[in-house]
């Protein structure tokens, strides 16, 4: 028999009547429709759905949203001619593009990139209206803006892809295209022009924080978890009357490890590792074509990039030899 | 509830993956050790793959003694240096490796065999010195292996791999849905959503494929990222055609980097010109030669790109010294005027030759001679 904690499921149900969450000063007008109870969603989550509250900043956020995915779909399924078995085929491969390079910065149109202008648009409206929505419930509650911030970092960096390191650059061509495959393609191609992506110190970075983040996760949840039978869950209440739970989860990374974190800075560690993956990398992708054209080369410059023994003949650039022959 | 959570993972995992290759896998060392520097075979393609690039054997070689072709046969303007044996020998193979099916007749009017009526023999007479071309001017590419016709035709008169400008029939209207050219399961560049046609830019016209920086920090390269798109997919269609990795000619850390770069990268670089130089002086030329059914959706000619002869091998037919064998394809010919004195009575092939060439070419006389006895 397995034991409780083994299960990714919650096993523990408490099944109680609709809370409909605490008074925040008399205006209750935001929080709409009853609250229903679903036992399945308790097994991922509280079983407890609503009441909801959208509010102006998420009304327009979703409808903002809700244009832009529009304009995406309806582009790629005009792309397959209105086929709609097509559409769904090639659903993965279909994309809208931003406008050629020739454009550069000024308003191409609607069908050579204008309505990608116009989806980035709507959809980073929809995201900026949604990163106000998170920070004002946040502060309505008197709770600190932490997921706010957490979310401005994601934010960052999409803006970096498709917003200021176009404008830096002087073309929309730069940005990424709306699509499931073809913005993988350009990422690869991204990396391809700019001479190997992977000799960047910021990406470098952002993959430590990004991997950093899921080590961390890990090792948070199944210390709680391995600490549960001792009342470890409830962590924050520990940050300042440790108990059992605590010493044990403590004195464990200590004989594993050496040091460990405490139910307090374990949170701000997995805050700031997950923060700072999007930070570095959109750092890393702004100074990409900006600051420097080739990552590879900058590396070997500056002593990054080790040489090899040569495994072949070294070879020489037929364009070279060859006078007046185009590379 | 669990069973069912179980099955449902295993036909999720199973959908995920059925489109991979199932391992074991064979990998080779390309680079130095830790690289990553491997190229990678699936052994179950490769055995699909020999079958299908194997050469076939060499006909008896025929004696260079007796008159000349262009003395005994009118109208013969690239082989008339061939004695009459060689010359039979020649046509035999050419048969055998283009229309062994259709045989003389596909390119020859058996009423007339120097009659230039048919359009098949006038582009057999080209493609024969493109043949010559190929083996005597772009040795830098085909080394001293060479090609022949079957290099390409593999016994067939279109060979498998050819190429056309596509027509843009997905774009319906110009207000939404323009797909840049890319953005569909495209089989030229492995599926991918990259560019596809990648043959017109690169293969027929000569836009630049270089899009990497030679210098660290910003020097005046504005490549893009969509040209970019547009090299990647011309890599992706060389990587499948000759069924290697991005390693057989490119260290990876950096692709651009020819001081690091294995040297068929080399052969790579001529080739790619070898097949822009073949489309543009051979094949587009020829437009008007074949008729319309042969055409792309576009009215072009059919070209080649890197597939027309390697089909999935690194060296087509895995490198087999094929054309040694018939050293009238290793050199150039000029076209010679057609010889004033050939009689009329030289002129027709009698029943008597084609008997003689298909006992030298060992090909059963009832396939050669069908086309004479249908008459």
């Amino acid at each position: 028999m397995a034991a409780e904690y083994q299960n990714i499921f919650t096993s523990v149900q408490v099944t109680a009547p609709s809370y409909p969450g605490i008074s925040i000063g008399g205006d209750t007008r935001e929080r709409e429709g009853p609250a229903i109870h679903s036992h399945l969603l308790g097994r991922l989550g509280d079983a407890q759905l609503g009441p909801i509250y959208l509010g102006w900043l998420g009304i327009c956020s979703l409808i903002c949203g809700f244009i832009a995915i529009e304009i995406i779909g309806l582009n790629m399924w005009a792309s397959v001619g209105w086929d709609p078995v097509q559409f769904a085929r090639q659903l993965f491969w279909l994309s809208l593009e931003p406008p050629p390079p020739a454009y550069g910065l000024s308003l191409p149109p609607l069908n050579q990139g204008g309505w990608w202008l116009l989806a980035g648009f709507f959809l980073t409206a929809a995201i900026l209206l949604w990163w106000l929505r998170m920070y004002r419930r946040a502060t309505a509650l008197g709770m600190g803006t932490h997921v706010a911030w957490a979310f401005a970092a994601a934010i960052w960096l999409y803006l970096v892809l498709g917003f200021i390191r176009p404008i830096l650059m002087g073309s929309w061509g730069e940005a990424v295209p709306f699509g499931i495959f073809p913005h993988l393609d350009w990422t690869a191609a991204f990396s391809l022009r700019y001479g190997n992506l992977f000799y960047n110190p910021f990406h470098m970075l952002s993959i430590a924080f990004l991997y950093g983040s899921v080590l961390l996760f890990a090792m948070h949840g199944a210390t709680i978890l391995a600490v549960s039978r001792f009342g470890g869950e409830r962590e924050i209440e520990q940050i300042t009357d440790r108990g059992t739970a605590s010493e044990r989860a403590a004195l464990f990374w200590r004989w594993t490890m050496g040091f460990n974190a405490t139910m307090e800075s374990i949170h701000r560690w997995a805050w700031w590792f997950a923060v700072l993956c999007p930070l570095t990398g959109g750092i890393g992708i702004l100074l990409t074509g900006t600051v420097v054209d080739n990552w590879y080369l900058w590396a070997v410059k500056h002593g990054v990039a080790p040489m090899y023994p040569a495994v072949f003949q070294p070879v020489i650039d037929p364009a070279l030899t060859l006078l007046g022959v185009k590379p | 509830m669990i069973k069912r959570f179980h099955l449902i993972a295993v036909l999720l995992v199973s959908t995920v993956l059925a489109g991979c290759e199932r391992p074991p896998v064979d990998s080779v060392q390309r680079g130095y050790r830790g690289t990553a520097m491997v190229q990678v075979y699936n052994p179950r393609t490769m055995e699909d793959q020999a079958d299908k690039n194997k050469a076939p054997a060499p006909l008896e070689a025929a004696s260079p003694d007796g008159p000349k072709a262009r003395d005994v046969y009118q109208n013969v303007k690239i082989l008339g240096h061939q004695s009459v044996g060689q010359f039979a020998r020649t046509m035999v193979a050419m048969t055998a490796w283009v229309s062994p099916e259709q045989g003389c007749a596909y390119c020859h009017n058996v009423q007339n065999y120097a009659d230039d009526s048919l359009y098949t023999k006038v582009v057999a007479r080209r493609m024969l010195q493109m043949t010559q071309k190929v083996n005597a001017d772009w040795q830098s590419h085909v080394g001293n292996t060479g090609v022949t016709c079957y290099t390409c035709h593999r016994g067939q008169p279109v060979p498998n791999e050819v190429w056309f400008k596509p027509i843009n029939t997905a774009k319906m209207s110009n207000f939404a849905g323009d797909k840049a050219g890319q953005n569909a399961p495209a089989p030229e560049v492995g599926m991918a959503s990259l560019p596809s046609d990648i043959f017109t830019p690169f293969l027929l016209g000569q836009e630049n494929i270089r899009v990497s920086g030679v210098e660290a920090l910003p020097a005046g390269n504005r490549q893009s990222i969509k040209q970019t798109e547009w090299t990647y997919g011309l890599m992706m269609h060389m990587s499948k055609s000759l069924g290697v990795n991005c390693t057989q000619c490119h260290n990876t850390r950096n692709f651009a980097d020819w001081s690091n770069s294995p040297p068929p990268r080399v052969i790579a670089w001529h080739g790619i010109r070898m097949a822009r130089e073949l489309n543009n002086d051979y094949l587009v030329p020829l437009t008007d030669t074949f008729p319309a059914y042969r055409h792309g959706p576009g009215g072009d000619v059919a070209k080649v790109n890197c597939a027309t002869c390697h089909q999935g091998a690194h060296k087509p037919l895995y490198g087999a010294q094929m054309a040694k064998d018939y050293p009238e394809l290793l050199t150039k010919q000029m076209e010679s005027a057609l010889p004033a004195a050939a009689s009329a009575s030289a002129a027709l092939v009698s029943e008597a030759d084609i008997k003689a060439v298909g006992a030298l070419a060992g090909v059963p006389e009832s396939k050669v001679m069908s086309v004479v006895l249908k008459r």
